[in-house]
């Protein structure tokens, strides 16, 4: 029997999590080397994944099928294309890095590091599932404990209404998407006498125009909500600033990513013809977000709104390229939700990093930086250059082939969007000297210790990354075209 | 030697970005060995570009010592590099100014490890410039350039330099908007980046209408996209308003190689990109193009002639002095094919390099005495050729190399671009020797308001007294000097490589 590399992938962190719990609470070393070993594990399995992802052969591998509720055609079916790899992989770069510089935290860790776990499987099981009933239960398991994470480890001031605010936001939405599965699931049956949620079957199903017609936007909008969507993308600023560190790298690293690859998978990909009525739609509202989101982010003066809002701005474009639906904006897609994933879990890893020391994340308040987090300013930085889509980082091997698509499909709005580039170099360049450059307020003086060597580690892991796809972008780019084409193929080879 | 007989473009290329990431292992306090050994990483580009000039063969068509490796495949993108007569000149100049740079930077004491690196990725960003055969490539090269430029004036500018910086990125930026556009445009429609086919396929693309428009419409603005990203660089009048405050506040290595090198880069695209991809559109809008080469000559001279400042004084030298470069693009793109054509454009190159060894001995001299008197203000300093003969001689020099005096290389490149022009614009021409007449002006109001007038005894005695110029500084421009002298007596064993070039490409 071949080696169940996705579910050992998937069950390495929710087994970990219920071993954690069952370590006593006050050994707190134990239980961060225990969460450092499980996270550690899941990294190395999803880079084997990656590597050995065969791209000649294309397709979904790894693929494994056992009948879970054969009476009403549920199956635990996973695998993963060129298109989840990747995602595959970054999940297993954010749960990592997110141990990594959460060991200071010393708040009840065990039971921080169980429900981070819960989450990290629940992000691991969306991007491998096959099946749609599966694909809603992990997805569900993603969302809930994000809610538990943000209102008791949360920023004191806003967790309890960022908590509930994400929490409703989510849960709408996936109600709207669950609704459109159903109706999927029904109208199959009815079609076929096959009673299935293995979305391989609903894919073929041969649903009519009329039906993608209404079910594609509850359904797209439903999962896009957790992209962050406009207008549906306000609970995601509340939402990051209240979370710990490791939390919103988590929510804005992967979570979001769930939310544009739920969209694509369900909605673009079961319901082709749907997508091609209403991509105008998704479009002008990633638009929106593109360029609307880069204005806000310019006004903040809170360093994790300014990026919360930049991150509203750039899932816009993983949704604007989804809307294209052309090989290159699909592309650009794929590799922007990796990038943009990588670029926020270190926007959010540095951000927390001050914050824990200087104990304010308010951008005039903070200055000088360098001296005392010379590895945070440096990261950042980078960070910085990879947001405003400079050449050479992985934004820009993004954002290019998300904006031909552009070409191809609106080219005025190519115009259009090219307005966000400029704000956002203007507000990161700004909020970097801010936070970085001219001289430390005094009254951080002896408080800026010097971050930890494991802070050090999922720094340069995340810059290595940013750096390395900006300039070998045909490490990932290939593997990506070829999810990229079964989607086409879907759609009609348009 | 095979290896680097095969690859020497991208060792020349990303050596200097590798000896940075040697320097990141060095210890942060070891300020001397860090500089000694950027000194010599600098050296070593310049001896595999001597190497480079050695091997090259100017009278063959098209592009030599290519080297191709898969970028990125999924847009059609490949690391391509090549070079021909424009490309080497540039590259010639980029190896010799840097060294050049990094010598005239052993005075920096803040953070020589992260000064020095940022130097190094600056030279690797120029260089991808001049050695892209490849559209997206050249762009990758143009943007990431700016990065460590910022990071320069930012971090070791003077006392404006938040704002100075800033305006230098985002103006840059939002210049190459418009190129970036045209360049995804490109892409879209012919599925390829590489410059020799795109060129062609676009020149012969003629549909009625494209994108709902007219075909000249989109050309047109096409051209303006790529024109304006340019003129930015050059700068050209009127979008030169970042460059006098970027090199106000950066440090003087800085102001070296953004007037020797980076306003290059401008010219550069104009030659490179905008004269092949749009010839009838340049020809259509050479007396605009001309006009604002015009404005920036006359413009450059007065602005310059109206400042206290001396570094501003030779920033605003600068718009004068490459206005001549637009000038002989637009008056080549009006004629061309013509032999008056191709006069412009050697002049043309030729007064980039000469600009390039000029404005960075100047600004390289305007630092000198920053670094003693810790002013700029041409109305405190003054009657300073007695305190600092050695030094006054070669401001001397240098200036009268940059006002084009004859057997000085200045001079060369100007009669040049204005003996081609004359035929073709004969009113820009003569507007233009006006602006040159300007010039001799401000050259020597910046001399006199330095060297001349009665000894200056604030600065000849006491605590306040100068120093000669020192042996390392005379090292840095004396290099520049020989050049400069040997340009103007015997221009021939480097414009012989220009005129094939031009010759064969327009």
């Amino acid at each position: 029997m071949q080696f169940p590399l996705l579910s050992v992938i998937v069950f390495t962190p929710l087994v970990a999590a219920l071993l954690i719990l069952l370590m006593k609470p006050e050994r707190k070393t134990e239980v961060r080397v225990a969460a450092l070993a499980a996270a550690s594990f899941a990294l190395l399995l999803s880079i084997w994944a990656f590597i050995s992802y065969d791209q000649t052969a294309a397709g979904y591998q790894f693929v494994e099928k056992y009948d879970w509720l054969p009476l009403l055609g549920i199956s635990y079916h996973v695998g993963v294309d060129g298109m989840s790899t990747p995602l595959v992989l970054l999940t297993g770069v954010v749960m990592f890095t997110g141990v990594l510089i959460s060991w200071g935290v010393d708040d009840r860790p065990r039971e921080f590091f169980a429900f981070l776990f819960l989450l990290a499987g629940g992000v691991f099981g969306v991007f491998v599932s096959l099946d749609l009933f599966m694909l809603f239960f992990f997805y569900e398991i993603a969302v809930f404990p994000m809610y538990l994470l943000i209102a008791i480890w949360g920023w004191k001031v806003t967790r309890e209404y960022a908590a509930m605010k994400l929490t409703i936001y989510l849960f709408l939405g996936s109600v709207f998407a669950l609704v459109g599965a159903l109706a999927m699931y029904w109208v199959n049956y009815q079609n076929t006498g096959i009673l299935t949620f293995d979305m391989l079957q609903l894919e073929k199903a041969g649903f009519s125009s009329q039906f993608q017609y209404l079910w594609f936007m509850p359904v797209f909008m439903g999962f896009a909500i957790l992209g962050g969507i406009f207008p549906f993308h306000n609970w995601s600023p509340d939402g990051h600033v209240a979370a710990p560190t490791a939390v919103s790298m988590f929510h804005a690293g992967v979570l979001m990513k769930l939310g544009g690859f739920a969209a694509l998978r369900v909605g673009v990909m079961l319901l082709p013809e749907g997508a091609k009525q209403w991509a105008w739609l998704i479009f002008g509202l990633a638009m929106v977000n593109v360029v609307y989101g880069a204005f806000i982010a310019m006004i903040q003066t809170d360093l994790k709104y300014v990026i919360g809002f930049s991150s509203v701005s750039h899932m816009g474009l993983v949704m604007l390229g989804i809307s294209t639906l052309t090989p290159e904006g699909l592309t650009g897609a794929g590799l922007q939700m990796f990038s943009h994933g990588v670029m926020t879990a270190l926007f959010f890893a540095s951000v927390g990093m001050i914050y824990d020391r200087a104990h304010t994340r308010m951008i005039p308040e903070l200055g000088g930086m360098v001296k005392a987090l010379p590895w945070v300013a440096i990261a950042f930085t980078i960070g910085g250059l990879v947001g405003m889509g400079m050449p050479g980082f992985s934004g820009f091997v993004a954002e290019f082939p998300i904006f031909m698509g552009v070409w191809k499909t609106q080219w005025l709005a190519a115009v259009i969007a090219s307005i966000s580039i400029v704000v956002t170099a203007a507000y990161i360049l700004i909020a970097v000297r801010r936070v970085f450059f001219g001289e430390m307020p005094a009254q951080f003086e002896g408080h800026m210790t010097p971050i930890s060597p494991l802070d050090k580690i999922a720094l340069v892991t995340l810059v290595l990354l940013m750096t390395g796809l900006g300039m070998f972008p045909n490490l990932m780019a290939p593997m990506i075209s070829l999810g990229v084409q079964n989607i086409l193929r879907l759609l009609g080879g348009a | 030697m095979d290896f680097l007989n095969t690859h020497l473009l991208t060792s020349i290329l990303f050596f200097p970005v590798l000896a940075a990431l040697v320097i990141l292992f060095f210890p942060k306090d070891q300020v001397k060995l860090i500089r000694w050994f950027t000194l010599g990483a600098t050296l070593v580009p310049f001896v595999l570009s001597l190497l480079l000039w050695a091997g090259f063969n100017p009278a063959a068509q098209g592009y030599q010592f290519v080297e191709q490796y898969p970028w990125y495949d999924a847009i059609h993108s490949s690391l391509h590099l090549g070079v021909d007569g424009l490309s080497l000149t540039m590259v010639m100049l980029t190896t010799l100014l840097t060294p050049l740079a990094v010598l005239a930077s052993f005075g920096i004491t803040d953070r020589v490890k992260a000064y020095m690196m940022l130097f190094l990725f600056l030279e690797t960003g120029m260089l991808g410039v001049f050695l892209a055969v490849d559209l997206l490539i050249f762009f990758l090269f143009w943007e990431v350039g700016l990065v460590p430029m910022y990071f320069l004036i930012n971090q070791w500018g003077s006392a404006n330099r938040n704002y100075a910086s800033l305006k230098f990125m985002i103006y840059t930026m939002a210049g190459s908007l418009g190129l970036l556009l045209a360049i995804q445009m490109l892409g879209v429609m012919f599925q390829t980046y590489d410059l020799a086919v795109l060129t062609q396929k676009w020149n012969e693309f003629n549909p009625a209408t494209f994108l709902g428009l007219p075909i000249t419409t989109v050309k047109a603005i096409a051209f303006w996209a790529f024109v304006i990203a340019f003129a930015i660089k050059v700068p050209v009048w009127p979008f030169h308003t970042w460059l006098p405050d970027a090199h106000t506040e950066a440090p003087t290595a800085g102001s070296m190689l953004l007037a020797g090198v980076l306003l290059k880069l401008g010219a550069y695209g104009f030659l490179r990109l905008v004269l092949p991809f749009y010839p009838a559109e340049a020809q259509r809008f050479a007396g605009w193009l001309a006009f604002l080469a015009v404005m920036a000559i006359i413009f450059g001279a007065l602005g310059s002639y109206a400042q206290d400042d001396f570094k501003r004084l030779v920033a605003y030298s600068s718009v004068n002095h490459m206005g001549f470069v637009l000038l002989g693009v637009a008056a080549a793109a009006k004629v061309a094919g013509t032999v008056d054509a191709t006069i412009a454009l050697n002049g043309a190159v030729l007064q980039m390099f000469n600009h390039g060894l000029s404005a960075a001995g100047m600004f390289f001299l305007v630092g000198v005495i920053y670094e003693r008197a810790h002013t700029r203000d041409l109305n405190k300093l003054g009657g300073l050729f007695p305190v600092v003969p050695v030094y006054g001689s070669i401001l001397v020099f240098t200036s009268m190399a940059s006002l084009g005096l004859p057997t000085l290389n200045g001079f060369v490149s100007e009669f040049l671009v204005v003996r081609g022009a004359w035929a073709a614009m004969p009113v820009y021409t003569a507007l233009a020797m006006f602006g040159l007449l300007m010039t001799g002006a401000y050259i020597l109001k910046g001399i006199k308001k330095v060297l001349h007038g009665p000894i200056n005894e604030h600065w000849a005695h006491g605590e306040h007294k100068l120093t000669d110029i020192s042996t390392r500084e005379v090292l840095v421009i004396a290099p520049l000097m020989a050049l400069m002298l040997i340009l103007g007596i015997w221009p021939a064993w480097l414009l012989d490589v220009i005129n094939k070039a031009m010759s064969m490409l327009f």
